[in-house]
């Protein structure tokens, strides 16, 4: 549409037609207050602060609701508008109370900045405040009506924002009151949207509420730990007995891919850190117990016995488990420190989706992929499998935000009625497992119709659907673990008949992606290069071992067989997830870095106390390929991240750690130009660390230097890095990665967390719990 | 829950008129309330489901209109109007009377449930001020008196 142009406060501006008044004030530079509005929400009108003078109109008018025409004259600081936003702060502060010394807000409440800008300096009220105490509504939503303003934001965004409607307005005018669902309590996803939005301190968070202030804290923004999706979340650390401790999360600055977003996890389950559980100590098996002991004593048995078991059995008797909540970096290093150090191909991880077989399927095929942003632009969506609202909560927003504001198409195959349909142009019931066959259908294969048969969606009913999906531009195809192997490989070959179709392959950790790009698998090095096949890696970490290592159940049953001398884990808990008998691994020397002592930990013959995510520097590899930067924000003194000591047990080896990280000076003077960029590996590592304005790094425990490494060596890693050091994020191409190889399907284990567990985290999250306890105490209502 | 013909009948022709379904909600809840007598939590399930609402949107609408209840009232609701014509002709001391005689306050219910008493804001009815409606009949130019028979009528109309 054609701009218009209007006068405001006698500055010539111009705005796209259609677009609000406030809005083009505040692209010129014209600061409008307000309460209500918030951009992404539907109108309200409620709370008057933005009123203008607009010539030839009678009355003030408020800018929020009003558009923007030709020639409009506007002034937004006359007496008369300043009059009137005196008075509005002044009725609003009629029945305020003025508890902002203990109030969760202060210092951060939007009330508090707009009585500072625009208030009166004295009030004419002289009546007792009406108050009300303040009302619990669920463990994290507490509610204080007096502080309440009425603007409707919390009601807006959950309702369109969340499509859970929990909450509504009740009675009229002066006793007009936010109401939860329930009558006296909330039955609702827990987000804490209402929160967060929230432009006073009426709604309060349980796990933060009367715990600091916010100037008291350091605000982190760094990236969840919990799904996979990478929100952003802030964290607010104060300095404690033990370190730093997290008080709060929250989406403070909304520069993340999350926006607005955040959920339970992303809000409330940093708790985890704290838990009275933690382990601080290292721990070794002694008569049969696990007894405390120093950190020198636990890495130089560690080092001694990898070192014996090495060198006397050979690496194939190792076996190495990471994680999918560490970071690239240590992800990265863990699968360098087995092949190098331990000399094994013996590396797993829990897998929660085939990325491998993507990555297959899309090799040298740029631009096929979608990133977590591309689904809020998306003309068209279609997901196939999986349950974003509880598994994706992130991408659930998105889907709902695209659907409300830009009326993109949502096509769902799915074998239950998730809450997402609501959404959707077109839904369609799948028999459980069918997913595959609905693949098939979609590219042609018109004999698996009766197949895909179930409730009332009918065979017409899918050949409308394949009709309409087919005729979709720049179609965002998002599928869950339910496809796997050949079937992507179909999946990509029916996109690629598509115009413009871009994919999305779902994954349940925060870093599952990450551990499956750095070379987490028995048969494949970072970036999907198989083991076998690889020179890039033959040369940039030496000689490594041919064949192809053991899967995690293989080693299992290696253990079982008595050949598998040793097991590292690294942030995992097999045991428990896989159901392994702890007795066929007593024979194994088992080495376990972890928080707490999980079902794994607990019979391992060494513990290390290992630092968490929210503890420690790195990047992350978000389920669509989106790299962003994980900033150290909390401490817990005693534990190490998993990067120091993975170092520092390669060190106990009589490793050279030089060989594992690039580090410290050395080809300074020459900076590999004299002897050149093939000659040798620092000299390369130095010549590229030159190219991209980069210094060495100093010491070999700071994983700068390691992502100095990926950015060199994995291919489609080497983004921006001013971009990535200022928290922005970058989609990875994997187009650009090895052939890769096709998994075997049955290894793929989903983790099948919803909103409010995760994992073993999930478990030590005290939050999570009440949450959950709570839902099981209110009997369930017949709702989505 | 089931309603009557009647009931069914005209909510069938409600739903035409507006285009979305949720827009004939007030007049829908407004014959379920005359036909069940207030809005029981079984009333408001019902036609939050048959709207394709939350029920508590619809418990929202009900809480912002005086003349819907989600408690029971007397068989005759009593209102008072003692808004300014009403006021003036003498409309608070008909209120002050019917407490009175009735022996409850403002919303409040009769032990044999037949009256319940509402003051109320203008009814439309300033030229016969003082007027008082028993549930949707107007009485008007009333006196203390004129009250007593009015009531008289009820009692008598609701006890045969």
């Amino acid at each position: 549409m054609p701009d218009v142009t209007l006068t405001v406060d006698g500055k010539k501006i111009t705005a796209p037609a259609g677009s609000l008044l406030i809005e083009a004030c505040k692209s010129a530079g014209i600061e409008v207050p307000s309460f209500c509005y918030y951009p992404g929400l539907s109108l309200q009108g409620a709370c008057r602060m933005c009123v203008v003078k607009v010539e030839k109109m009678p009355k003030l008018q408020t800018a929020c609701t009003t558009g923007v025409t030709e020639g409009m004259i506007v002034s937004t600081d006359s007496d008369e508008v300043r009059q009137a936003r005196k008075a509005m702060v002044e009725l609003l502060l009629g029945n305020h109370p003025l508890d902002c010394p203990v109030c969760d807000a202060g210092g951060e409440c939007e009330l508090q900045d707009m009585t500072f800008s625009y208030g009166a300096a004295e009030s004419k009220f002289a009546e007792a405040k009406n108050h009300r105490d303040e009302q619990q509504w669920s463990p994290v939503v507490y509610f204080d009506r007096p502080r309440c303003i009425l603007c409707y934001r919390c009601v807006r965004v959950c309702g369109e924002g969340m499509d859970v409607w929990a909450l509504g307005i009740q009675n009229r005018a002066v006793g007009s009151v936010i109401a939860p669902n329930q009558e006296d309590h909330l039955d609702c996803e827990e987000c804490g949207m209402c929160i967060d939005i929230c432009p006073v301190g009426a709604l309060t968070s349980g796990a933060y509420r009367y715990k600091t202030r916010p100037w008291e804290m350091n605000h982190v923004g760094t990236i969840c730990t919990h799904c996979g999706d990478g929100c952003k979340t802030t964290l607010g650390v104060r300095r404690s007995e033990t370190g730093m401790e997290i008080v709060r999360g929250d989406n403070r600055d909304k520069s993340g891919i999350n926006g607005d977003f955040l959920c339970v996890k992303g809000r409330y389950a940093f708790d985890f850190a704290h838990h009275q559980d933690r382990l601080t100590q290292p721990l070794i098996r002694k008569n049969g117990k696990l007894t405390p002991s120093t950190w020198e004593e636990a890495f130089e048995l560690v080092g001694q016995r990898f070192r014996e078991i090495r060198d006397q059995s050979g690496g194939s008797a190792i076996g190495v488990i990471g994680s999918n909540r560490t970071t690239n970096e240590e992800n990265y290093l863990l699968s360098k420190f087995a092949r190098v150090v331990l000399k094994t191909n013996n590396v797993d991880h829990h897998r929660t989706a085939d990325f491998p077989a993507l990555a297959s399927a899309l090799h040298g095929k740029p631009q096929k992929t979608a990133s977590m942003r591309d689904v809020l632009n998306a003309p068209a969506i279609l997901v196939i499998g999986n349950d974003p609202t509880n598994q994706h909560p992130l991408l659930g927003w998105q889907i709902r935000t695209n659907v409300r504001l830009r009326r993109a198409k949502l096509y769902i195959i799915n074998s239950a009625p998730i809450k997402l349909r609501r959404q959707a142009t077109a839904f369609g019931l799948l028999p459980a497992g069918a997913e595959a066959k609905a693949v098939a259908f979609l590219a042609g294969d018109d004999s698996l119709l009766d197949a895909l048969l179930s409730g009332d969606t009918t065979r017409d009913a899918w050949i409308a659907l394949r009709e309409k999906i087919r005729a979709e531009q720049k179609l965002v195809i998002v599928f869950g673990s339910e496809l796997r192997g050949r079937d992507i490989e179909k999946l990509v070959g029916f996109a690629a008949t598509l115009t413009e179709a871009k994919l999305i392959c779902l994954g349940d950790y925060a870093n599952s992606r990450g551990a499956s790009e750095m070379g987490l698998y028995p048969d494949l090095l970072p970036g999907y290069e198989p083991v076998a096949a690889t020179k890039t890696f033959q040369q940039e970490w030496g000689n490594l071992p041919p064949e192809k290592g053991l899967s995690l159940p293989e080693m299992v049953e290696s253990a079982k067989a008595g050949k598998l001398k040793a097991l590292y884990v690294v942030g995992s808990n097999p045991v428990s997830r896989f159901g392994i008998d702890p007795f066929v691994l007593s024979k194994s020397f088992v080495v376990v870095q972890d928080m707490f002592l999980t079902e794994t930990a607990n019979i391992a013959d060494v513990v290390l106390p290992a630092a968490n995510a929210y503890e420690k520097t790195g990047t992350y590899t978000n389920t669509c390929g989106d790299l962003q930067l994980v900033k150290k924000a909390g401490e817990v003194s005693d534990t190490k991240s998993d990067f120091e000591m993975i170092v520092r047990i390669a060190d106990a080896i009589g490793f050279d750690v030089r060989g594992l990280v690039p580090f410290g000076g050395g080809t300074h003077s020459d900076m590999g130009q004299t002897r050149g960029a093939q000659s040798g590996e620092a000299d390369r590592h130095a010549v590229w660390l030159e190219a991209h304005n980069l210094e060495p790094k100093m010491t070999p425990f700071d994983p700068m230097a390691i992502l100095d490494e990926v950015q060199r060596v994995v291919a489609g890693y080497d983004v921006s890095r001013v971009n990535l050091l200022a928290g922005n994020d970058q989609h990875l191409e994997i187009a650009e990665s090895g052939a890769s190889l096709i998994q075997p399907p049955e290894l793929i284990v989903p983790a099948n967390d919803d909103l409010f567990s995760s994992g073993t985290l999930g478990r030590y999250s005290k939050t999570l719990n009440s949450v959950c306890e709570n839902k099981s105490a209110v009997p369930e209502v017949a709702a989505d | 829950m089931k309603f009557s013909d009647q009931f069914e009948a005209r909510f069938t022709e409600m739903l035409g008129h507006y285009p979305t379904k949720r827009s004939a909600l007030v007049p829908t809840l407004l014959y379920a309330q005359d036909e069940v007598g207030f809005m029981s939590d079984e009333v408001i399930a019902e036609l939050a489901s048959r709207l394709d609402l939350t029920e508590l949107e619809v418990r929202n609408v009900i809480s912002y209109y005086s003349m819907l209840t989600t408690k029971p009232r007397g068989k005759y609701n009593v209102q008072v109007c003692t808004n300014i014509a009403c006021m003036l002709r003498g409309g608070e001391e008909l209120l002050e009377h019917c407490k009175q005689k009735l022996g409850i306050g403002h919303k409040g219910t009769t032990q044999d449930g037949l009256f319940s008493l509402e003051e109320v804001e203008c009814i439309g009815a300033c030229s016969w001020a003082p007027a008082a409606q028993v549930n949707y009949d107007f009485h008007e130019n009333l006196t203390n008196e004129k009250m007593d028979q009015v009531l008289e009528d009820y009692k008598k109309k609701g006890t045969q």
